[in-house]
């Protein structure tokens, strides 16, 4: 019983149909970067060990993938990252967006968490990502988050979907630069057990499913993101603060 | 401030390191006025506990003065006398509410390391791995309690520092490795290694109305101090077929319950499984060594209970899981939930039925930790039990 159905059934090779082009501007950029350094890290690995070349060898590939804005790995999964900018549902539907479903059980009251994050400004709290939230109307906000290499991102989002101590349902308004949206529940978890809190996102990543797969070779993939926030979120409302050892003297 | 540093395996120094600060609302300061090596220091020492990193300051059972408070913590005030259980709790989430302290939710910073390895994570631990929390220990001049309101305890003045350090950790260790039995009066209880925890569980096991207590160990100062303090029958695993032993001195039935007091890096003798483990522990094919466990679980009557105390941290092999089956055994094991037992058996030292002191053999300065370390890993000099003033 989900009170939004964030599955959009459009079908996104229509974009791929009109042109080549299958990938987005940023990703083609980050595209090329990320082969630019592959291709440099399996030349000098070359030297010592033998996994250097096939690097170097994929490195350029990334290069002429990002030079061609064609890859063509996505043209045949069906996938395409270009152009999907203004809209949302082409930008999140089937396979083309970022999934993330994570849930977590506070030992709190529906009423003091769902109060707290309705107050967005709030997330950046918890979400270590998020620089501000900054309040527009009752259902308009303006996000501010760290992009990669120490880019900003900016979006508007738009709440969509509200039933008090239950849910929240946004989405990022048409033409935003971060095309997502997200949904966030409220179940009691039983007596004595606090509150299962569900976090369901689908976003467009910049630099594409690439951006993602690189992310996640660093140990950085979305689900994990938002694992840790939603801890730190626990951690907050259960504790009142965020433990760290972060500035303790060590040997 | 000088504090006790982990550099790698069989290197730990003491160094010159910045005074810790409160870093969130319900931290304090204490200054230390004592500090104990514990026995599971020395799979740190030995290198047996993954994600220690260079610099790390150990220690987890200390207790001092409160020099500084934050703003949040409504409990403790400066000046106070405290002991500080080595496990760390929030004191709101479902652990901590079920009294379940060693598993608080909030408490290890780096829960998502625990995780990969065991699930879910428990609560963040003083000095004891990265894994665990990472948080700097206290064999230090001072260190930073986080959740402080909800920890330490605070002690009267009549009772001397070495009276009420062990509340930090091996009273309650041995206290809840008994209790963990669910001794019935007149059981026979077996208790396998001799070091500080195995004398608080034979102690403890009196405590809780055992009829019978017998002690194995091979170093011959821990099996008289288990015999003259606890009162145990012992048995020397040199010398005596310990199944054998304990399968006669119960009239060929086995003991009640069973308590594996040694933990990963149990010394066997010859043995085959001995052999075994060393091949696979040094080939890092497995984590682990269990003799102990293993002859507990073999020993322990039907229809018993093993309880273990003795620290495991990562994979264990061979382990007679079709004895533990088929004899319907119940095994009960876990870090200890000390804030569940500290007031209660600081009633006990102040009632004078028990006075913790006895175990310690060792009286030091911080400086001298190094040394002390491989003096009690080797248990030269009739070492039990090191304690150390800074």
């Amino acid at each position: 019983m989900t009170y939004m159905d964030i599955e959009f059934p459009g079908d996104v090779r229509d974009v791929e149909v009109r042109s080549g082009r299958n990938i987005s501007e940023t990703e083609r950029w980050l595209s090329v970067a990320a082969g630019l350094g592959l291709a440099a890290y399996g030349l000098v690995r070359k030297r010592g060990r033998g996994a250097g070349l096939p690097i170097a060898a994929l490195g350029g590939a990334l290069v002429r993938r990002g030079a061609t804005a064609h890859c063509d790995a996505y043209h045949a999964l069906g996938i395409s990252t270009a152009r999907t900018a203004d809209d949302t549902r082409r930008a999140l539907g089937g396979r083309s967006g970022v999934h993330v479903d994570e849930s977590v059980t506070i030992n709190q009251p529906i009423e003091i968490l769902y109060r707290f994050w309705r107050n967005l400004e709030n997330l950046p709290r918890f979400m270590h990502h998020l620089e501000s939230v900054e309040r527009v109307t009752d259902t308009l906000s303006r996000w501010r988050a760290k992009g990669p290499a120490g880019s900003t991102m900016e979006w508007t989002a738009e709440i969509i979907n509200e039933v008090p101590n239950q849910v929240i349902g946004w989405q990022s308004i048409e033409g935003s630069d971060v095309v997502s949206a997200g949904s966030v529940n409220f179940d009691d978890a039983g007596p004595g057990r606090g509150t299962r809190v569900r976090v369901r996102l689908q976003y467009s990543p910049p630099g594409g499913k690439l951006g993602a797969a690189v992310a996640r070779l660093l140990g950085r993939d979305p689900a994990s993101e938002i694992r840790e926030d939603l801890r730190q979120f626990k951690q907050l409302l259960e504790t009142g603060e965020l433990p760290t050892t972060a500035g303790q003297p060590r040997g | 401030m000088k504090a006790l540093c982990w550099y790698g395996t069989n290197d730990v120094r003491v160094a010159r390191v910045r005074d810790p600060r409160i870093l969130t609302p319900r931290d304090a300061i204490i200054k230390i006025t004592l500090t104990a090596i514990c026995g599971s220091d020395l799979h740190l020492l030995d290198g047996f506990i993954p994600t220690m990193k260079r610099g790390d300051i150990l220690g987890h059972e200390f207790m001092g003065e409160v020099v500084e408070v934050g703003h949040e913590n409504k409990k403790l005030k400066v000046g106070d006398r405290v002991v500080v259980p080595f496990t760390i709790s929030c004191g709101h989430c479902f652990f901590c509410e079920q009294d379940l302290w060693s598993l608080c939710d909030n408490s290890n910073p780096n829960a998502w390391m625990a995780e990969k390895l065991y699930g879910y994570s428990p609560a963040g631990l003083f000095g004891y791995s990265h894994m665990l929390g990472g948080y700097a220990g206290g064999q230090a001049e001072y260190v930073r309690v986080p959740f402080a309101d909800v920890g330490p305890i605070t002690v009267p003045e009549n009772l001397t520092d070495e009276q009420v350090l062990f509340l930090s950790d091996i009273f309650p260790t041995g206290y809840m490795a008994a209790e963990n039995c669910s001794i019935r009066p007149g059981d026979t209880v077996a208790v396998w290694g001799c070091g500080p925890v195995g004398q608080f569980a034979i102690k403890s096991a009196w405590m809780l109305g055992a009829g019978r207590v017998i002690a194995i160990d091979r170093a011959p100062e821990r099996l008289r101090m288990a015999a003259d303090q606890g009162k145990a029958d012992t048995l020397d695993m040199d010398r005596v077929d310990v199944f054998d032993a304990i399968k006669e001195m119960t009239g060929g039935q086995g003991p009640d319950a069973c308590i594996d007091a040694v933990g990963l890096e149990a010394h066997s003798t010859g043995s085959i499984d001995a052999v075994y483990d060393k091949v696979k522990t040094v080939a890092m094919l497995a984590t682990d060594r269990a003799a102990a466990l293993r002859q507990a679980i073999h020993t322990c009557r039907k229809g018993g209970t093993v309880s273990i105390p003795g620290v495991y941290g990562g994979f264990l092999d061979k382990i007679p899981l079709g004895a533990a089956f088929n004899k319907g055994l119940t095994l009960r094991m876990g870090q200890t939930h000390v804030q569940r037992y500290m007031p209660m058996l600081l009633n006990r030292i102040e009632r004078g039925e028990i006075d913790p002191s006895f175990v310690i053999t060792h009286r030091l300065r911080l400086d001298d930790a190094p040394k002390a370390y491989k003096t009690f890993r080797d248990k030269r000099d009739d070492c039990i039990k090191v304690v150390m003033k800074p």
